[in-house]
């Protein structure tokens, strides 16, 4: 027979009910999308795991007030994103010299440089580790309001109802940050990553 | 027919990369992409910046992050367990 495969609902029950090392089986699949949840957000490496460990610990202890009206998922999510919230402003404290963290990303239009200037990020483009390393500069480059939408449904993957639910703002605004920070992202990945090593135009060349 | 400008076009794009557009706006959107290069490749763009930031190969974490988390959780398990008991 085919083992029984608990829903999370079930799962949350079992671990309540004495069992408290099945947590890992609700954990597992989200473990590294938590972590960078929280690393897109701080930026520093031990910050991240310091803060993602602490959210998963939190959730565990107050599994028992989880309602189960979002997908635990969603709710561990935005457990992640206060805590690196928090670490941020603990972090603005401690150093007041440090530049702001843009935490709002601006209301007005954005307007991308214009369409005329750009080369195609190319379909066959690979991700290797210069790639990788590239994408995290775009990704760094981001305001934070943006940061967390485009982790949240670009990297987690998670709808943008959950987004909206998970950051405490309406899914209409989740949409038009997620819209400004792909096209960011996109700007700053080609003008600063693909541009500068391309070829001159072919003007003059023989 | 209504004729959608690139500025428009724009401002839906990460929407119809989605597929979260009604379907006439999508059919709009589409007619503009078939005339209009720009947009095309901003649309590509796009498309590959979101396959690229979302490579699972972008993600390793920290070296020994499980075994940390692991400690922790197993002390936060032993006092759930004493706290039942207590119960």
């Amino acid at each position: 027979m085919q083992p029984h495969i608990l829903s999370e609902r079930e799962l949350i029950a079992e671990i309540l009910a004495g069992n408290p090392e099945r947590y890992y089986e609700l954990i597992a699949p989200l473990e590294r999308r938590i972590y960078f949840t929280a690393f897109e957000i701080l930026r520093v490496e031990a910050d991240a795991e310091d803060v993602a460990q602490e959210a998963i610990l939190k959730a565990f202890r107050s599994l028992a007030s989880f309602k189960g009206e979002a997908r635990f998922s969603t709710w561990l999510f935005s457990i992640t994103i206060n805590e690196a919230r928090m670490r941020l402003r603990k972090r603005r404290e401690v150093s007041l010299d440090s530049p702001a963290e843009d935490g709002s990303g601006s209301d007005e239009d954005y307007t991308p440089i214009t369409l005329a200037d750009w080369r195609e990020l190319p379909l066959d483009t690979v991700l290797n580790k210069e790639m990788a390393a590239h994408l995290e500069q775009a990704t760094a480059s981001l305001p934070l309001s943006y940061r967390e939408v485009l982790v949240l449904r670009d990297i987690d993957g998670i709808s943008t109802a959950e987004a909206a639910t998970a950051l405490g703002i309406s899914e209409g605004n989740v949409k038009v940050r997620l819209l400004r920070a792909r096209l960011m992202l996109r700007d700053y990945f080609v003008s600063h990553c693909l541009l500068p090593k391309s070829a001159p135009a072919g003007r003059g060349r023989r | 027919m209504i004729r959608l400008s690139c500025e428009d076009v724009r401002r839906e794009i990460s929407n119809y990369l989605d597929n979260d557009i009604a379907p006439a706006r999508k059919k709009l959107i589409e007619k503009h992409l078939e005339q209009c290069q720009n947009c095309a490749v901003l649309l590509d763009s796009m498309h590959n910046m979101v396959v690229l930031i979302a490579d699972e190969r972008r993600f390793e974490l920290p070296e020994g992050f499980g075994n940390r988390l692991r400690d922790k959780l197993e002390k936060e398990f032993t006092a759930f367990q004493e706290k039942r008991r207590s119960e």
